[in-house]
């Protein structure tokens, strides 16, 4: 028998935000830039605050209570992620500070064990700067090569162009889940399995779909997947790598230091196992405490109804946009996430934001850190709204009359 | 209120700018830009006995860094590099809510002192300037 689900209520998920609180001082503002940032609901801010005010000590250390408590709050942080993305075990995940650090452990690491001269990299066009730039880098140090795959017309990858740019010389196909610009939601099961078929591997960037909808990484059967906890409700400073087994023992470490060692001497050094080997330093305890508060808050409401609510949001978006004369959007449609990249007639997007700023209406404008694709779109900057789970159609509304009013103040 | 800020001189200056394209050599050309927000301003201008003989802009961006780019262009042209350097300093002071010129002391560019109620976009309406101050000459004799 089918659960019964009740759909979402945005309202009553903004009860658990303090910052959709009425505050006497301040303006209560529409938040559309979620794809930059989200919101923290209370539970995660209470278990920083929690762990702070009673738990705190370093990890992996103290022979002490409150320091075994430590250890043990951030390895059930460890567990909670494994459990969120479907790894086999926790040791496959690796804290970081954000998904661009676990990109740049990939290519730190794996690549300057594992790439030879002549290797190539295919990296899709569409990607953030958080998955190119740490490509070329390692590609120029070991004489690799970045082999660019090129989006379509309407901004999705083609499969067939990926099969075509596989030779035997790929290693890695790095790719986005979900476009930070376009909103495209990328086949990455498909890509994975071609890649694989190919002999490479294949690095997912989850950062715009982690608190979007269901991530299974044994499913995906992509070799790494990295996500940020402040795109999901979690806090800043801390990320996640997940990574093979396999494929992790073999790579050396990123950074060294505290942490990360079996034994030194001045002659020898035994690096830890994984995941410890990646994390040298007192790594960021809280923040992954508060990242397991906000996994279990996104597991509370369930991600297929945060899927299916964000979707039935971004067909109301869809519709009304096109209701705004001179709007050009982006992206594919109609199967698309949540995140809307447009211009409006010849007005520059600063200026779009200005003015919705003044109606208080938060949203993005500029390149998106995606210049290529920028370059490829032939447009420097744009406007970016994009929705979260305590978004509703009056937020849409709102935008929208934002937008007429922006026409009318640039005597459109 | 958003009327200060996109008032109708600056619009003006931005669908219409005043001295924008590019000179002939002997000149100096000096680039500037917000890499976070992707303005790009280019000043392009000739020294001539200690004046700015003939200035251009090119580049694209937001009205208001557009605008600016419109407005120096047309106020700093015939003027000596030391009224340039002060007039850039004046700029300035109003740009951060210091002093409020007149339109009879500052002309058009008066209209730029609204931005200084809106703290994100200072930083747009200064780049020209700041383009302009880097490219001056040391002394009143170089680029002749």
């Amino acid at each position: 028998m089918a659960m019964i689900q009740r759909e979402l209520d945005a309202r009553e998920i903004r009860q658990q935000f303090p910052f959709f609180q009425p505050h006497p001082e301040m303006r209560s503002l529409i938040y559309l830039d979620n794809a930059a940032t989200t919101q923290k609901p209370y539970a995660v801010l209470d278990a920083l605050t929690n762990f702070y005010a009673h738990h705190n000590a370093n990890v992996h250390r103290g022979a002490y209570g409150v320091g075994a408590k430590a250890s043990e709050l951030f390895e059930a942080a460890r567990e909670r992620v494994a459990r969120f993305l479907n790894a086999r075990e926790p040791a496959e995940i690796i804290f970081t500070r954000g998904t661009t650090e676990s990109i740049n452990l990939v290519a730190a690491s794996w690549g300057s064990s594992q790439l030879r001269e002549g290797d190539e990299m295919i990296v899709s066009e569409m990607e953030h700067h958080a998955n190119i730039l740490p490509w070329m880098q390692i590609a120029r140090a070991k004489g690799a090569r970045i082999v660019v795959w090129r989006i379509t017309e309407d901004g999705r990858l083609d499969l067939d162009e990926l099969c075509h740019l596989l030779t035997e010389r790929t290693r890695l196909v790095a790719v986005t889940h979900i476009s930070n610009v376009l909103g495209t939601i990328n086949p990455v099961v498909d890509i994975c399995r071609i890649a694989h078929e190919a002999g490479a591997l294949c690095l997912v960037d989850a950062a715009q779909s982690a608190a979007h909808m269901p991530i299974d990484v044994q499913a995906i059967d992509c070799d790494f997947l990295a996500f940020s906890g402040h795109k999901a409700y979690g806090p800043t400073g801390i990320g996640v790598l997940y990574g093979k087994r396999t494929l992790l023992e073999q790579m050396p470490p990123y950074q060294t230091g505290g942490g990360m060692i079996r034994k030194v001497s001045w002659d020898e050094v035994t690096w830890a196992d994984v995941p410890a080997r990646f994390e040298a330093g007192t790594p960021a305890i809280a923040e992954a405490v508060g990242l397991h508060a906000a996994l279990d808050f996104i597991d509370s409401l369930g991600r297929e109804r945060i899927a299916a609510q964000e979707h039935a949001l971004t067909e109301y978006m869809l519709a009304r946009l096109q209701e705004v004369p001179d709007l050009h959007l982006y992206g594919p449609q109609p199967d698309r996430a949540g995140i809307f990249a447009f211009t409006l007639a010849d007005i520059h997007p600063h200026d779009i934001a200005t003015v919705l700023d003044s109606r208080d209406i938060a949203i993005r404008s500029g390149h998106h850190c995606a210049h290529p694709l920028g370059e490829r779109l032939g447009v420097a900057a744009t406007v970016r709204a994009s929705l979260a789970v305590y978004n509703d159609t009056d937020h849409i509304d709102a935008l929208i009359d934002g937008l007429h009013y922006v026409r009318q103040v640039f005597g459109l | 209120m958003i009327s200060e800020l996109y008032q109708e001189i600056i619009l003006d200056h931005y669908r219409h700018p005043r001295g924008r394209g590019t000179l002939d050599d002997p000149k100096i050309r000096h680039e500037g830009a917000n890499p976070l927000c992707g303005d790009e301003v280019i000043i392009e201008f000739r020294v001539e006995d200690g004046r700015i003989s003939d200035i251009r802009f090119s580049g694209r961006g937001c009205s208001i860094s557009q605008a600016s780019a419109s407005m120096l262009v047309e106020t700093v042209k015939g003027k000596t590099l030391d009224e340039v350097r002060a007039l850039i300093q004046k700029v300035y002071a109003m740009l951060r809510g210091e002093e409020t010129p007149s339109p009879e002391e500052l002309g058009d560019l008066s209209a730029l002192a609204g931005v200084s109620q809106f703290p994100v976009r200072v930083k747009c309406a200064s780049l020209p300037w700041h383009t302009l101050e880097e490219a001056l000459p040391e002394n009143d004799q170089a680029g002749k």
